[in-house]
């Protein structure tokens, strides 16, 4: 495999490309739905081809083909370089790449059981019954449940004398349970919406206990539809680990993307708040708030050797007690920027140019519980579980929805509640971060849905959280 | 390290329909022969595409990303006695298609009775091939650039951001029940900004030929929606009337598609919708319209099925549903053509929407509004209960001020949430634009065509300080 890499670099190099580079990847892809005890789909996808970018002048050209041979990866090589001296017809500042060690090696997820090598019919069984259960809890009318698996192996060479294999694996999955009302509908999932993604293998799936939980989220979205609505007003806000991972993503994650800051996303995913003038400067939240990329967490589902550049995984402090003091960047970015590259550069499969993608941006833990945190709250709402999310293109303005909620009275969890949502600004509403649960409710949330690029490209990030409190927080948005 | 390596991948052959077309039929024969089709009843559908594209990518101002792709895929569905799988490959040799077939048998033959399959395609005319422009598909990155420099250099005091792309897909469909079908289209799309160091305005044209792409014209009136809105005020929340934009009513539609007239949301009984019901304004009518002379669509969906043009919405009654042929099984009903990729799962949904215009002029929306917003797209918006399509999204790219008829001014972004079905309810539409146009409402190009509307009643929830 690398030598169709290999040759896709020396084409790009041979048509006038400064610097080129590709990766051969071949990417198996399962995912195996039910609904309603019944089985939905079993999905098996492979994607297969070489992807080589090149650079000239101000301008990034790729060229992907789903051709492994000799002559389409020097064809795509070729293309690339075309591609991005056409782009001198509108052109800027050079690119240039910031320094980072010249790789040679091999990664491989650690593992213990491949979720390709489990049989089918225990994985088919696995989401028949949860939904089987769930579906048999009256006034549910719709309970689904999905497993994916991701098996990646990429091939990486640079004009520079890169040469990395990776072999990634990832897993995940989850369940949800809807209560149709007669006007409206109440949704319960586990472990998160959309499921919960690590890198790993199938024991992942069987730490979930599926099963153990199919009934109580059955049970709480039905109870849900005679809950009262979350009450409307300023109030103390305590956040279930899932949706502070959330949080995370959308108010830090993509405002840190140093091609963000750097207006590369303007026109489609927005800017960012941020300016770098205001690096190591600006006051992020409270001094609870300390927040890393850290792409070597064991198990975090942007947990990798190298990134999509040959660039080893690293961790990078983004916020140190409150203060930004990092960005997510690569080669090009971090050179623009005066910064060290981060290792965080991916593209979604072999026919998507890599680009700036969080890694597992995470919350350090606190201390303390969950359970501590409630007792220690006068007048609130407890939330779980995202429902919705949005957020304003430079990330200031966010509304939240979850899927249910407590009310919190004399430190003590009350009734439940129903469409429970929230709303603040990204700076003000971390500023008011001041309790935060200890590592033994730390988890290391995956998504596996961020959209980003265009064309689209879909990544995987991680946001290790744990329960937390914001103080004053302007809760129960009325639709 | 446990990892797979394939074999040296032979010269394709696939370049045209009838390449595609002899690859679906020879993966629909590869099935038929294989051994478990001797012992079982196996049918199959196998959708073949190939896709080229390209995609001109420009911020602050010059080109920084330039990408293009031109791949094969292999989409197979099979069932074996009615237990069904569905795998999808872009190796098309030989011997990866036996390996396929193969393991994709197996794993159906492993699962339990799929109730809802409903048999392969069965034969049906698929009656005229999409809109294909043959200098589109061919256009060259240099193409792309010259229009890119256009939209830039009408405002060369301000930053532009954007992409400009050519697309072009060859399908063909075969299955064992024997339906076969091939068709083409193409899309080329300009959608960018210009900025201010305090504001921005967008602009976005679609066509089935790059040809028709006015790239500076598009940069001119992005450049005025951000001049317009360099100086700007806050405004408090509240209920406000809203002139929108074609973009924003393209996000309305999209969500009313996807949540709304998706058959299998409505079997779930999760979708607002109710057959036969008055649930908007008379002045509403809301098409899937395949066969619109402007349509970027194959002529047949991800089933083999033919793409019928139907009403959704009709004179304010909803009339029909997007249904494949999985949900049609179920509800008794009839495919409508609008089988998607994953649509097992997520169901059938309109890709080919259109709201029917009115007559007034997009200035004349405005004319007579006492106070209300002129909004020229939303943002970022998710669906906080798909049943009352209650939305929350913010406004973005130039929201101005409307006193006595005239533009006041910009304002800030502001956050809504807004059942979009009430939005348009009886007595809410107050009128709709005679502009009409293919429109992006942040969930791609090429799908909605939508012009301006008036609406009475909108509610703001929060502006961009909090």
């Amino acid at each position: 495999m690398y030598d169709y890499a290999r040759a896709a670099v020396e084409a790009a190099l041979a048509a006038g490309a400064a610097y080129a580079d590709a990766r051969v990847v071949i990417r198996r892809h399962e995912r195996i739905a039910a609904q309603n005890g019944e089985l939905e789909s079993v999905t098996h996808a492979e994607d297969a081809g070489v992807g080589v970018r090149a650079l000239v002048g101000s301008s990034w050209g790729f060229a992907a083909t789903g051709e492994l041979t000799d002559v389409a990866a020097k064809k795509a090589g070729a293309e690339a370089t075309a591609t991005a001296k056409a782009s001198a017809l509108v052109p800027g500042s050079a690119i240039e790449l910031a320094d980072v060690p010249i790789a040679q090696d091999v990664y491989e997820t650690p593992h213990a059981e491949n979720p390709f090598d489990v049989p089918l019919a225990e994985k088919v069984e696995l989401v028949v019954g949860v939904t089987r259960t769930m579906h048999g809890v009256e006034g549910i009318g719709v309970a689904t449940a999905h497993l994916g698996f991701w098996d990646t192996d990429k091939w990486f060479v640079s004009s520079q004398g890169h040469r990395i294999h990776q072999h990634l694996v990832e897993a995940g999955g989850g369940m949800d349970a809807t209560a149709v009302g007669e006007q409206e509908t109440q949704r319960r999932s586990y472990p998160q919406s959309f499921g919960h993604y690590e890198t790993g293998g199938f024991e992942v799936i069987r730490r979930f206990d599926l099963p153990g939980n199919a009934l109580r989220v059955a049970e709480e979205a039905v109870q849900l539809l005679d809950a009262d609505v979350c009450p409307s007003g300023e109030m103390d806000l305590v956040l279930e680990s899932s949706q502070l991972a959330l949080q995370i993503h959308e108010s830090v994650g993509h405002a840190i993307e140093l091609d963000r800051i750097l207006g590369w996303e303007a026109a489609f995913a927005g800017t960012s708040f941020l300016d770098l003038q205001q690096l190591g400067s600006l006051r992020y939240g409270s001094e609870l708030m300390n927040i890393t990329a850290d792409a070597t967490i064991p198990g975090a589902l942007s947990t990798f050797g190298y990134d999509d550049e040959g660039t080893p995984a690293k961790a990078v402090d983004i916020v140190r007690e409150g203060t930004w003091v990092g960005v997510l960047s690569g080669r090009d970015t971090a050179h623009l920027a005066g910064l060290e590259p981060g290792g965080m550069v991916r593209a979604d499969g072999f026919n998507r140019l890599p680009m700036v993608r969080m890694t597992n941006v995470g919350l350090k833990p606190g201390e303390g519980t969950l359970d501590q945190i409630i007792a220690d709250t006068k007048h609130g709402v407890y939330m779980a579980t995202n429902r919705s999310w949005s957020i304003d293109d430079r990330r200031l303005n966010f509304q939240f929805g979850c899927e249910i909620g407590w009310e919190i009275v004399d430190g003590k969890l009350g009734r439940m509640v129903k469409n429970p949502t929230y709303t603040g600004i990204t700076p003000r509403f971390w500023a008011s971060l001041d309790r935060l649960a200890g590592p033994d409710e730390w988890v290391p949330w995956g998504v596996p849905n961020c959209g980003k690029g265009q064309p689209m490209q879909v990544g995987h990030t991680g946001h290790p959280a744990s329960p937390g409190r914001f103080r004053n927080v302007r809760v129960g948005v009325k639709g | 390290m446990t990892s797979h390596e394939p074999q040296q991948i032979t010269e394709h052959v696939v370049r045209d329909l009838d390449d595609l077309q002899a690859l679906a039929d020879r993966v629909v024969e590869l099935v038929q022969a294989s051994p478990r089709a001797q012992a079982a009843n196996v049918e199959a559908n196998v959708l073949v595409g190939r896709t080229r594209h390209a995609l001109t990518r420009f911020a602050n101002s010059f080109i920084h990303q330039h990408v293009g792709e031109d791949t094969v895929s292999v989409g197979l569905t099979v069932a074996v006695d009615g237990r069904t799988a569905t795998a999808g490959t872009t190796d098309t040799r030989e011997e990866a298609l036996r390996t396929l077939i193969e393991a994709t048998l197996e794993s159906a033959a492993l699962q339990p009775v799929d109730p809802h399959w409903p048999g392969a395609t069965p034969p049906a005319d698929v009656a005229a091939s999409g809109n294909f422009d043959p200098d589109t598909a061919d256009a060259r990155p240099e193409q792309r650039a010259e229009r890119v420099k256009a939209f830039v250099d009408v405002a060369a005091d301000l930053r532009a951001a954007g992409y400009l792309d050519t697309e072009a897909t060859w399908a063909a469909f075969a299955s064992t029940a024997g339906q076969r079908a091939v068709g083409r289209a193409t899309r080329a799309t300009v959608d960018g900004i210009h900025q201010t160091d305090t504001s921005a305005g967008s602009a976005h044209q679609t066509s089935h030929r790059l040809a028709d792409l006015d790239a500076a014209a598009a940069g001119t009136v992005a450049a005025d929606r951000a001049r317009r809105s360099a100086e700007f005020v806050d405004l408090d929340p509240g209920v406000y009337e809203v002139v929108l934009g074609p973009e924003a009513v393209s996000t309305m539609l999209t969500f009313l598609g996807v949540y709304g007239f998706n058959a299998k949301m409505h079997l779930e009984g999760a979708s607002f919708a109710k057959l036969g019901e008055a649930q908007f304004d008379p002045a509403i009518t809301i098409l899937e319209d395949p066969a619109d002379p402007r349509a970027i669509a194959l002529p047949f969906d991800n089933e083999g099925s033919p793409r019928r043009s139907f009403p959704l919405v009709e004179a304010g009654v909803v009339r029909n549903l997007a249904h494949d042929r999985r949900t049609a099984k179920r509800a008794g009903a009839e495919t409508t053509g609008s089988a998607v990729p994953g649509g097992s799962e997520f169901g059938a949904v309109p890709t080919t929407i259109k709201l029917v215009p009115g007559t007034t002029a997009p200035d004349d929306l405005v004319a007579d509004v006492e106070r209300g917003l002129l909004v020229t797209q939303f943002h970022y918006c998710r669906v906080l209960d798909p049943k009352t399509l209650v939305v929350t999204g913010l406004t973005r790219n130039g929201t101005f001020l409307v006193e006595n008829g005239k533009l006041a001014g910009a304002v800030g972004n502001l956050r809504f949430t807004q059942s979009f079905v009430q939005a348009l309810g009886a007595g809410q539409v107050v009128a709709i634009g005679d502009d009409d146009r293919y429109a992006d409402g942040e969930f791609g190009a090429g799908v909605v065509i939508a012009p301006s509307l008036r609406l009475r009643a909108w509610n703001f929830t929060g502006g961009a300080k909090g």
